[in-house]
C-alpha cells in the first residue's frame, strides 16, 4: 500500500509514476502535476521510469486555479 | 439604413468639453459623471482618500455606488448607477492581461452591488481620455448613445433611434460611424448590451475591440449579474470612446523598466510553455472541458453528475480543429501574449433572425460549452457557437442562461413544469432545439423564455406558486444563492470550493476562489483551517486583480517550470512577484503579501457591509442549495454509490450495507450540511467576522475602514 495525496492506494509491483497517473485518472497536463515521492520532487522526464515503492508517501499537485 | 443615414437621425441632448489631462503612475485623478436622466455631464476628483481607501477598479465602483443609492434602491431606480471602472495598472501593454475594465451596479438578480470583469479596449481608452472611472446614472426617456472623444476632450449623450440594439451590429455600426477610417477603427471601444438585455433580468454589456485582422468588431462580456439589463433599462444603446494614440507608458508610470522586466520574463514562460501546459493561445479557457470531464466536475444535467460519454464532442480538439481560427493574435488588450480571446469565424447561424448570416463567434469560453452545452445535455459544438453568439448579441449572460434553461429541463423531467406552462417547448435534457428557442423568446420578450430570463430564483418562486411544486425539491436543486445562478463547475466533492461559491459576496461565481485541485484532488487543505486560510487569501488575491485593473489568467494558466520547487505551487509565487514589480513600476509604492491583502480586505469587507446594508450579507444568505453540497435525488446518489457508500463507512461511521437509498442519502445529507457549517464557522472567523457573517468593529478599525456610515451599518448587527 502507498499513500497518494495523503490516501491509501494499492501498490503493485513496477509501479512507474506514469502508471499511478493513469491508474488515478490524472489526466491533466502532465507539466502541471508536481510529483513528490517521500518529499522528494520527480522531474517530469522522469515520470515513466521512477519506480513507486511500496510504502512510499507520493504527492500529485495538480497546479491549476480554475476559470 | 446606412450608418451616414442613422447618425443623421441623432439629437444631441448634451455636450460637455474638457480639458485633456495626463495620467501620472497610472491614476488621471479624476472621473467623468453622466447623468442620462437629466443629461448632465461633469467631472469628479478623486481624492487621496478614494485611492487609499479602494485603489480603483471595482473599488471607486462601489464607493460611488454607495454614495449614490439607499437601502431602499431597487435596480431599475434611477439612482441605481453603472460605473465602469479602471484601476492604476489597467492600460500598460508590456505585461498580458493589463486592460480589463471593472463594471459595478446594483443587479437585477440579487439587487446587490455588483461587479463584473471584461476585457476589450474601453478602460484603457477611458482612462487615456481622462478619466479614471465613469459613472452613469439616471434614466434616458429614448434611446441614447454616449460619446467620448478622448483626443478633442468632448463627451456627448445623443438620441439615437435608428441603430441596431443587438451587440454585434451596433458594435459594428458605431464602430463604423465614428471611426475616421479603416485604420482609425482600432481606436474606437463601444459598450452594447442586446435585445434580450431588455426583457430579462440576466443581461450583459459587450464591450467591443476592433479587430483589424479578421476587420471585424469583437465582443468581450461583462457577463454576470444583469448589468447589460440595467444599461438597457436606462435606455442606454451604446457608449463609444474614441482615442487615437495609444503608446507603452500613457499611464506615465513610476519605473517603466520594472514594468519591462516583468513583461519580458512572462512573455518568454508563454512561448516557451503554453503549448505544453494549457494551450491558452490555441482554445483559451475552452481547454478545460474534456480535464473538467475526466475529473468528474463538468456540470452535467443541471449539475446532477460531473461527466457524461459525450463531452468529447465538444472537447477542446473538436473546437480547434473544426471552429476556431488559429495563428490568430487573440489578446483582447494590446501586449497580452496569453492571447485567450478565440474566435470561430465565417461560422453559419442556423436559426434566428439571423440564419444565414455568416458571423464571427466570440469564443467557446470554457463556460459556454459547459454551460450552454453539457449542463443541458447538448453536446453539439455547432449549437454551442450558435448558443454562444446568440447570447452575447442579445446582450444576455451565457452562464446564468446556460444554469437557467438547464434548470428548466430538471423541472420539465420532473413534471414540474409541462408543454403547457413552457408553450410547447419540450424541455428535455439535450434538446437544442427547444433550448436556442427559449434563447431566440428571450430577445422577444415573449413566450417561456421570458419566465425564464428572469433567473433560477424567480422560475423557482413563480413554480411553486402558481405550478404547486414542492419547494423543499426546488430550493434543493435551483442553482442559485443570492439570487445568482451558479457558474459551471460541480462542487459536490469539493467542501472548499462549496464555500468558494457559498461565501461569495455576489453570488455563486468562481472569480472568488477555485479550490477543487487543492482541495478535492491534491487534498493540500485537509482541515476547516486550512481550507478557511484559502478562503481568506485567494478571494484577497484575486479581488486584487479587480481593484487593479487586471485580468486573473496570465497568473496561473501558465507556470514557470521552476514553480514547482517553491513553498507554495498553488500562488505561482514568481508571478504573484511580478504583480508586485508592476505595482510598483507603476504607483511608485512597493507592495508585498501582507499590504496586497490588506488593500483587498479593505474594499471586501466594505462590499459585504454594502451587502448587509441592502438587505443580506448575513449568515442566512450564505446558505446554499443541497445540490451545490451533495446528492440531492435517488438518481445522483446511485449513479456514484461506491464512492458515496465509501465515504458513509470511513467519514461518517456509518455502515451502509443493507441501508436504502434513500437512508444512506439522509445520512449523507445530515453529515455534509454540518461539514458546510462548520466550514462557515472557520472561514468568518478567519476573515474576522462575528458567527452571523457580520465584519466586527475591530476588523474594521483594524482595516482603516471604521468610517462612519460603515460603522453606522454594521454596529446594528453587532
Amino acid at each position: 500500500m502507498i499513500k497518494v495525496n495523503g490516501f491509501d492506494f494499492p501498490w503493485e509491483e513496477g509501479l512507474t509514476v506514469t502508471k499511478l497517473l493513469e491508474k488515478k485518472g490524472y489526466t491533466f497536463h502532465t507539466s502541471l502535476i508536481v510529483v513528490k515521492i517521500n518529499n522528494e520532487i520527480i522531474d517530469e522526464e522522469k515520470f515513466d521510469t521512477t519506480l513507486i515503492q511500496d510504502g512510499d508517501d507520493v504527492q500529485a499537485l495538480h497546479i491549476f486555479g480554475g476559470g | 439604413m446606412n450608418v451616414k443615414e442613422m447618425r443623421e437621425k441623432h439629437r444631441l441632448l448634451s455636450e460637455y468639453k474638457y480639458q485633456l489631462g495626463t495620467i501620472d503612475k497610472g491614476y488621471t485623478n479624476r472621473t467623468l459623471y453622466i447623468n442620462v436622466g437629466d443629461n448632465t455631464i461633469k467631472e469628479k476628483p478623486v481624492t487621496d482618500f478614494m485611492k487609499e481607501k479602494f485603489v480603483g477598479g471595482k473599488g471607486f465602483g462601489l464607493w460611488y455606488l454607495w454614495n449614490a443609492v439607499t437601502p431602499e434602491t431597487k435596480w431599475n431606480d434611477p439612482e441605481n448607477e453603472i460605473i465602469v471602472g479602471t484601476g492604476p495598472i489597467c492600460g500598460i501593454t508590456q505585461y498580458p492581461g493589463s486592460g480589463k475594465s471593472l463594471v459595478v451596479s446594483l443587479s437585477p438578480l440579487t439587487n446587490l452591488p455588483f461587479d463584473s470583469n471584461v476585457g476589450g479596449f474601453f478602460g484603457p481608452y477611458l482612462k487615456f481620455s481622462g478619466f479614471d472611472a465613469l459613472e452613469i446614472q439616471g434614466k434616458a426617456e429614448k434611446d441614447v448613445i454616449i460619446i467620448i472623444d478622448g483626443n478633442k476632450g468632448i463627451v456627448r449623450i445623443e438620441e439615437a433611434p435608428a441603430e441596431a440594439v443587438d451587440g454585434h451590429l451596433l458594435g459594428e455600426q458605431l464602430t463604423e460611424m465614428y471611426a475616421e477610417s479603416e485604420e482609425d477603427k482600432k481606436n474606437i471601444s463601444v459598450i452594447t448590451a442586446g435585445s434580450a438585455a431588455e426583457h430579462t433580468r440576466v443581461g450583459c454589456l459587450n464591450f467591443t475591440f476592433y479587430d483589424p485582422r479578421r476587420k471585424v468588431v469583437r465582443l468581450k462580456q461583462a457577463g454576470r449579474g444583469g448589468i447589460g439589463t440595467v444599461f438597457r433599462d436606462k435606455k442606454i444603446k451604446g457608449v463609444l470612446v474614441r482615442f487615437k494614440g495609444t503608446k507603452g507608458n500613457l499611464n506615465n508610470p513610476h519605473d517603466i523598466s520594472l514594468i519591462n522586466k516583468a513583461g519580458v520574463r512572462l512573455h518568454r514562460e508563454i512561448a516557451l510553455y503554453d503549448h505544453k501546459q494549457n494551450n491558452m493561445r490555441k482554445i483559451g479557457t475552452a481547454n478545460i472541458i474534456e480535464i473538467m470531464d475526466q475529473y468528474d466536475l463538468l456540470p452535467v444535467h443541471n449539475y446532477k453528475f460531473g461527466s457524461h460519454p459525450d463531452t468529447h464532442k465538444i472537447a477542446s480538439t473538436v473546437f480547434i480543429e473544426k471552429y476556431v481560427t488559429q495563428g490568430m493574435a487573440d489578446g483582447c488588450w494590446y501586449g497580452c501574449s496569453l492571447s485567450c480571446a478565440k474566435a470561430a469565424d465565417n461560422f453559419e447561424l442556423k436559426t434566428g433572425p439571423y440564419k444565414g448570416h455568416k458571423v464571427c463567434v466570440d469564443g467557446p469560453e470554457y463556460e459556454n460549452a459547459a454551460g450552454l452545452g453539457a449542463n443541458c445535455g447538448i453536446f453539439d459544438p455547432e449549437y454551442i457557437l450558435e448558443a454562444n453568439f446568440y447570447c452575447d448579441t442579445y446582450g444576455i449572460d451565457t452562464i446564468s442562461v446556460g444554469t437557467l434553461i438547464a434548470f428548466a429541463m430538471d423541472c420539465y423531467e420532473q413534471g414540474i413544469i409541462n408543454k403547457e406552462i413552457t408553450g410547447g417547448l419540450e424541455l428535455t435534457f439535450g434538446n437544442k432545439e427547444a433550448a436556442i428557442e427559449l434563447i431566440h423568446q428571450m430577445s422577444r420578450g415573449e413566450g417561456f423564455g421570458k419566465i425564464a430570463g428572469q433567473g433560477v430564483r424567480r422560475m423557482k418562486e413563480l413554480f411553486i406558486k402558481e405550478y404547486g411544486a414542492d419547494p423543499q425539491v426546488l430550493q434543493d436543486i435551483a442553482m442559485e444563492q443570492k439570487g445568482l445562478e451558479y457558474s459551471e463547475y460541480l462542487m459536490k466533492e469539493s467542501l472548499a470550493q462549496q464555500g468558494g461559491y457559498g461565501l461569495c459576496n455576489k453570488g455563486p461565481q468562481h472569480d472568488e476562489a477555485w479550490l477543487i485541485f487543492m482541495d478535492m484532488v491534491n487534498n493540500q487543505i485537509p482541515t476547516f483551517e486550512d481550507k478557511a486560510e484559502a478562503l481568506h487569501y485567494y478571494p484577497m488575491f484575486r479581488t486584487w486583480f479587480g481593484l487593479l485593473g487586471l485580468c486573473k489568467l496570465p497568473w496561473n494558466d501558465i507556470t514557470p517550470p521552476d514553480n514547482k520547487y517553491t513553498s507554495e505551487p498553488a500562488k505561482i509565487p514568481e508571478h504573484v512577484q511580478n504583480y508586485f514589480d508592476v505595482y510598483e513600476g507603476v504607483t511608485g509604492i512597493k507592495l508585498d503579501e501582507a499590504s496586497m491583502v490588506r488593500q483587498s480586505e479593505r474594499v471586501y469587507n466594505f462590499q459585504r457591509v454594502f451587502i448587509l446594508r441592502m438587505g443580506s450579507g448575513r449568515r442566512i444568505h450564505d446558505r446554499v442549495p443541497y445540490r451545490s453540497l451533495g446528492p440531492a435525488t435517488v438518481e445522483e446518489y446511485e449513479s456514484r454509490q461506491e464512492r458515496y457508500d465509501k465515504q458513509l463507512k470511513e467519514l461518517v461511521g456509518y455502515d451502509p450495507e443493507g441501508k436504502t437509498t434513500e437512508e444512506k442519502m439522509a445520512v449523507m445529507r445530515k453529515y455534509r450540511e454540518s461539514q458546510y457549517e462548520q466550514l462557515v464557522d472557520a472561514v468568518y472567523k478567519r476573515r474576522g467576522w462575528t458567527m452571523d457573517g457580520i465584519p466586527t468593529l475591530e476588523k474594521l478599525k483594524e482595516l482603516g475602514m471604521d468610517l462612519p456610515e460603515v460603522v453606522e451599518v454594521v454596529k446594528k448587527y453587532l
